[in-house]
């Protein structure tokens, strides 16, 4: 009996150094995480925030051998490509989603899908760019806002129709049950409870999506172009953030380099904001206990 | 008001497996008929056929034919009609997780297009009384999600959402067995209450249920209903050594 005593006396210890070590790993961990971002954020802020000006947000960019200017166009141009990106990307996405999740279940075609979306989330973003230069570019004869949004929208495709999916899969089958035994139709139950229901997931497979395709420089080479001047029509080549980051991380002038350090930093900003609004919007109805 | 339904040689099968073997039952109107059996006998897959609920399964096949009302259900009508006039509760409490408990009784009519504010307050108002829930949640009706109440106010809030559509039957597939006695009683009694106005099939695992709530017991085996009485003569004077055997333990 007192061995056993002295026996948990050391067992205790042991589980004390057990759990302990396992927090300073789980806490080593989050920061490691953490801190590339934290580092990128704060050398932008050194580098870039002494350029950031009125001029920044109102002004296109100036001519070469000019100072001042700003990159007005890039920004509203990239709202415009995401804006369509997101149009075109996140219904797909999310009824290919459906798809897979409720109507697909066991399909040959649903295999097809899922290893088709899975490829083409590894397709390197050039490759996208490319495709779609050979597919919209060329035949239209030009450079347009309309290819760039194409080309993020399909990249938003895969993962916004992944997360979908394994969303709608965790909500337990019994509440597609009360729905359908309350004499709702399949696709109104798949609607208004199950995807309702997963909503919250869902949205954050969109926003992952979002983010991803909003610092992507590579495929609007081929498809957007970019624009020194303002644009908002689709069939005309339009700047966005990322290229006119591009473009002037590339020039040979100082001043140049020190505002493509601040587009770099309101690009992230922005894109924080952006999700962060979202996740604000769509949460706020949330109900006590709910979930 | 509930209606009486007729059920001649249904046969189902999921798969190769065939788990209801030509059953012929006649359920009477504003009545509690009490379906008792050891687990895997068939009686869950019977009440699903009742709505045509087994269909979510696509590999579940059903011959034979079911009449509520004097409606065929299989031949001249469609799975969501069905559904809409023959209400189920099930096992498991499954409020909408999502949703407010107002929100939650309302969303029968609300997903079938039904919007007249006023209608909707009445209903959602009736029908928690009727499942003996309002003055628990009268105060939270729209502040509250549904998952958030007690597993055996869960249950009742899944009793008022069914109640809310006016269905003229209640499927109950064993609607206690994962709540406490307390919870229990005041299902049974619920029960006892709503059966002046709907036609109740409970499915139970628990006997001394079916003897408190039923007015009629069929005891399923094996896929086959072995047999089909009243209450009190099934408990008393079972007609079928098999199911004098069950209700007194002897197996299952």
């Amino acid at each position: 009996m007192e061995n056993r005593l002295k026996k948990s006396a050391a067992n205790r210890h042991w589980r004390w150094f057990a759990n302990h070590l396992a927090s300073v790993l789980a806490v080593g961990a989050t920061v490691v995480v953490i801190a590339p971002l934290v580092a990128i954020f704060i050398d932008l802020v050194y580098k870039g925030a002494s350029s950031l000006d009125l001029n920044f947000f109102t002004k296109i960019p100036a001519p070469v051998g000019e100072t001042g200017g700003g990159m007005a166009n890039s920004i509203v141009g990239s709202a415009v490509l995401l804006g369509l990106a997101s149009l075109l990307g996140i219904p797909v996405g999310i009824a290919a989603g459906i798809y897979l999740a409720e109507y697909g279940r066991g399909a040959k075609l649903s295999n097809v899908v899922r290893f088709t979306a899975d490829v083409l989330n590894g397709v390197p973003s050039i490759v996208m760019g490319i495709a779609i230069y050979a597919l919209l570019v060329a035949p239209m004869k030009g450079f347009s806002a309309f290819a760039g949004g194409v080309v993020l929208g399909i990249m938003m495709v895969p993962t916004v129709a992944r997360t979908t999916e394994e969303m709608l899969l965790m909500v337990p089958h019994a509440v597609r049950e009360a729905a359908l035994g309350l004499g709702v139709p399949a696709w109104r139950s798949t609607l208004s409870i199950t995807l309702r229901t997963a909503l919250p997931g869902v949205i954050t497979g969109c926003m992952l999506a979002f983010a991803r395709v909003a610092g992507e420089t590579a495929p609007l080479l081929f498809t957007a172009f970019g624009n020194q001047f303002w644009s908002m029509r689709l069939d005309q080549p339009i700047s966005a953030l990322p290229l006119q980051i591009y473009v002037y991380a590339l020039s040979p002038y100082d001043e140049w380099h020190r505002l493509a350090w601040a587009g770099s930093l309101v690009l992230i900003a922005l894109i924080v904001i952006s999700v962060a609004l979202v996740r604000y919007v769509t949460t706020r109805g949330t109900l006590k206990g709910a979930g | 008001m509930g209606v009486g339904i007729e059920v001649n040689s249904l046969n189902a099968w999921y798969g190769a497996n065939h788990t209801l073997q030509d059953i012929t039952l006649h359920i009477p109107a504003n009545e509690a008929t009490a379906l008792i059996g050891p687990s895997g006998c068939g009686k869950s897959t019977f009440v699903r056929c009742l709505n045509r609920m087994h269909e979510t399964n696509p590999i579940a096949k059903v011959t034979g034919e079911v009449k509520v009302g004097g409606q065929d259900i299989y031949a001249e009508t469609s799975a969501v009609e069905v559904r809409r006039r023959i209400g189920m509760v099930f096992q498991r409490p499954n409020p909408f997780p999502t949703m407010s408990i107002y929100d939650n009784v309302a969303s029968g009519l609300r997903l079938n297009g039904f919007r007249n504010r006023r209608v909707l307050d009445d209903v959602v108002h009736k029908s928690l009384e009727s499942a003996a829930l309002w003055d628990e949640v009268k105060d939270d009706l729209k502040k509250k999600s549904g998952a958030s109440l007690s597993g055996g106010q869960q249950q009742r809030l899944c009793i008022a959402r069914a109640l809310a559509v006016d269905p003229e039957v209640l499927l109950m597939d064993e609607p206690a067995s994962a709540l406490d006695p307390v919870s229990t009683a005041k299902i049974e009694d619920l029960i006892f209450q709503l059966k002046s106005q709907y036609t109740i099939v409970i499915v139970t695992h628990n006997m001394q249920q079916a003897a408190r709530v039923a007015e009629r017991t069929g005891f399923f085996l094996n896929g086959k209903l072995v047999e089909f009485d009243s209450t009190h003569k099934i408990f008393t004077n079972p007609g079928d050594k098999r199911t004098e055997d069950y209700i007194t333990g002897r197996f299952g």
